[in-house]
């Protein structure tokens, strides 16, 4: 038995094309119909994602499941599909690799792994899997937990929104009823607040020059709009200042701040300063229970979260490795393999 | 068989901070079962050390420096198996077994073994009060370690850059947290501990009398400054460590002050 693997993803086709392919939720029963009904295949999974598209399938003659494969794609589509092919071994450590994040646009991101599982659930609900291809999507499973658990190709995070929410949880732990504050109504800003959105901070304070932006986007993400005069009036309840004014001097000085962090009662303050030039004195840092992070120190972050993930490639690899020579001998032992 | 037991749990306690020196040389700073486990174990040796010198001694074991060490590495390490898991602090225990450690190998090298002297005549308050007195210290032991975390958590993000370590650290607000809490458990035992030496009516040496209520106030202080907010949490982490350093340099005087009354 063959574990067979064709497909397109972001490294081997652009969106133009990748788009002709996608499989939504409502037409996966009738591709994997389509698919099974390739002579000598014994089970199919479509991995369907914004960045790929693969059909994994188990079966005996890899040749002839592809150019049938092949056939019923630009039957589909109108257009050959520029496909990669894998047989075994080199499928199974496709798929491997593919769940554990390293094939991904962004090295070591963890929801491809939720959508493999989605992929092959719902696969196996349709009764679309065989023995062979639970088995590999079970091992799939494993070694991605193994990698990520060994390594640290997830460590970090990889955009300057992700980074601020994940040093907010440093500093304040659960972030459920913490205060945002965005001086300047900015894209990136209002991006960072959605992500702390999104991680439960409970409210919004919205301050800018111009008072109809600032209301605009409160609106927008549920927050309140304050005058941009009056925001040192509201700042003694907020727990995360989000900087990004076009103002060509610094808002925030120590000599400003001092006092103001004095009436905290020793809760900290996380400043984010997105502004180009920026709005926070870099003193501020120094003052106890104040965290100032400028775009320069965020994007760093981000780098160095990648240089972590590049450098553990070498180990993760050999780790599938292991796992496919694993499989591999599995399948040999459990049914006729041609490798 | 008591030696043989302080060893094995001193050998527990090394494999736990060993193991986190590799973890850390390694870059991976994940805290698995093992560190837990090896915790466990030379806690379970310390208790049954304490057990059998206890029963030797026919009372609490706390009649020498030597018996003091172990029972305050021994509180230690039950405090942390308290409150670490309650509060989420797994780390708290890497950070505690070298404390422990530090203690034992201290009680196992120094020649201050004395020979086991059954004591007549046992007042169960001045038991109650020389255990609670250490348990309390081993609060304030714990308390000095999440003191240190936070020490370290802050210079992580003061800094900067993402280290291993910022990301295995619990949270500056729960750390801060924790010391507060530590402290104040610590400081509810002492009450006690005290209430129980007056209610013995034991005679108590006057060095270790003022000494004691030094210790007492100035954690009394420190907590309710931390109540009312006028202690910043970096001070407080900072205080958590020197007082309990302090507390931990003079413990060999009041030691020794208590057998002179």
């Amino acid at each position: 038995m063959n574990i067979l693997c064709a497909g397109l993803n972001h490294q081997s086709a652009p969106l133009e094309i990748r788009e002709k392919f996608a499989v939504g939720s409502h037409g996966i029963e009738e591709a994997l119909c389509a698919v099974r009904r390739i002579d000598g295949l014994a089970g199919a999974v479509i991995l369907s994602t914004c960045n790929r598209v693969e059909f994994y399938a188990a079966g005996l003659c890899p040749v002839r499941a592809f150019d049938s494969l092949q056939v019923l794609l630009r039957d589909r589509s109108g257009v050959e599909a520029p496909l990669y092919f894998h047989d075994t071994p080199r499928s199974v450590r496709h798929l491997f690799r593919v769940a554990s994040g390293l094939d991904s646009m962004v090295l070591g991101e963890t929801e491809i792994l939720g959508q493999v599982k989605k992929a092959y659930s719902t696969a196996a609900e349709l009764g679309a899997t065989s023995r062979h291809l639970n088995k590999l999507f079970q091992h799939a499973f494993r070694v991605a937990k193994h990698v990520r658990t060994e390594t640290q190709i997830t460590r970090g995070a990889t955009s300057v929104g992700a980074v601020a929410v994940e040093l907010a949880g440093k500093i304040f732990g659960d972030l459920a009823g913490r205060r945002v504050m965005i001086l300047g109504a900015g894209e990136t800003s209002e991006r960072t607040a959605r992500s702390l959105v999104s991680r439960g901070v409970k409210t919004v304070i919205v301050s800018n020059r111009t008072f109809d932006r600032a209301a605009k986007l409160a609106a927008e993400i549920g927050g309140l709009a304050i005058h941009f005069d009056h925001w040192q009036n509201a700042f003694a309840d907020v727990d995360i200042l989000i900087c990004s004014t076009a103002a060509p001097h610094m808002v925030l000085n120590r000599e400003k701040l001092a006092p103001m962090i004095r009436e905290r009662a020793g809760r900290p303050l996380f400043v984010i300063d997105l502004a180009v030039p920026r709005d926070a004195d870099p003193a501020i840092n120094e003052l106890d229970g104040v965290f100032l992070y400028d775009i320069d120190s965020l994007e760093g972050i981000v780098r160095q979260s990648l240089e972590v993930r590049r450098s553990e490639i070498i180990r993760c690899e050999q780790m599938i490795a292991d796992h496919v020579g694993a499989f591999v001998s599995w399948l040999r032992h459990h049914h006729e393999f041609r490798g | 068989m008591d030696r043989l037991l302080l060893i094995a749990a001193t050998l527990c306690f090394l494999t736990s901070f060993g193991y986190t020196l590799y973890a850390l040389g390694a870059g991976r700073f994940r805290l698995g079962r093992l560190n837990f486990v090896a915790i466990l174990a030379g806690f379970a040796f310390q208790s049954a050390f304490l057990y059998l010198r206890g029963k030797a001694e026919g009372s609490c074991p706390l009649n020498s420096l030597f018996d003091v060490l172990i029972f305050q590495s021994w509180s230690l390490v039950l405090t942390y198996l308290i409150v670490g898991p309650a509060y989420r602090l797994s780390l708290l225990g890497a950070f505690s077994a070298p404390i422990a450690l530090m203690l034992m190998l201290i009680a196992l090298i120094a020649p201050i073994d004395q020979d086991i002297v059954r004591r007549p005549g046992i007042n169960p308050w001045v038991e109650t009060h020389a255990a609670l007195s250490i348990i309390a210290y081993g609060a304030f032991g714990l308390s000095s370690v999440a003191g240190i975390m936070y020490l370290i958590q802050e210079r992580q993000l003061k800094s900067r850059k993402a280290s291993s370590l910022l990301y295995h650290l619990p949270p500056i607000n729960d750390l801060a947290a924790a010391i507060g809490r530590l402290m104040g458990f610590g400081l509810i035992l002492l009450t006690i501990s005290f209430a129980a030496g007056f209610i013995s009516q034991m005679p108590v040496n006057t060095v270790k009398f003022w000494a004691s209520a030094a210790i007492w106030v100035t954690y009394g202080a420190m907590v309710v400054m931390n109540r009312v907010h006028s202690l910043a949490p970096r001070r407080l982490a900072e205080l958590s460590i020197a007082v309990f350093a302090v507390a931990l340099i003079t413990l060999p005087g009041i030691q020794y002050l208590s057998s002179r009354p």
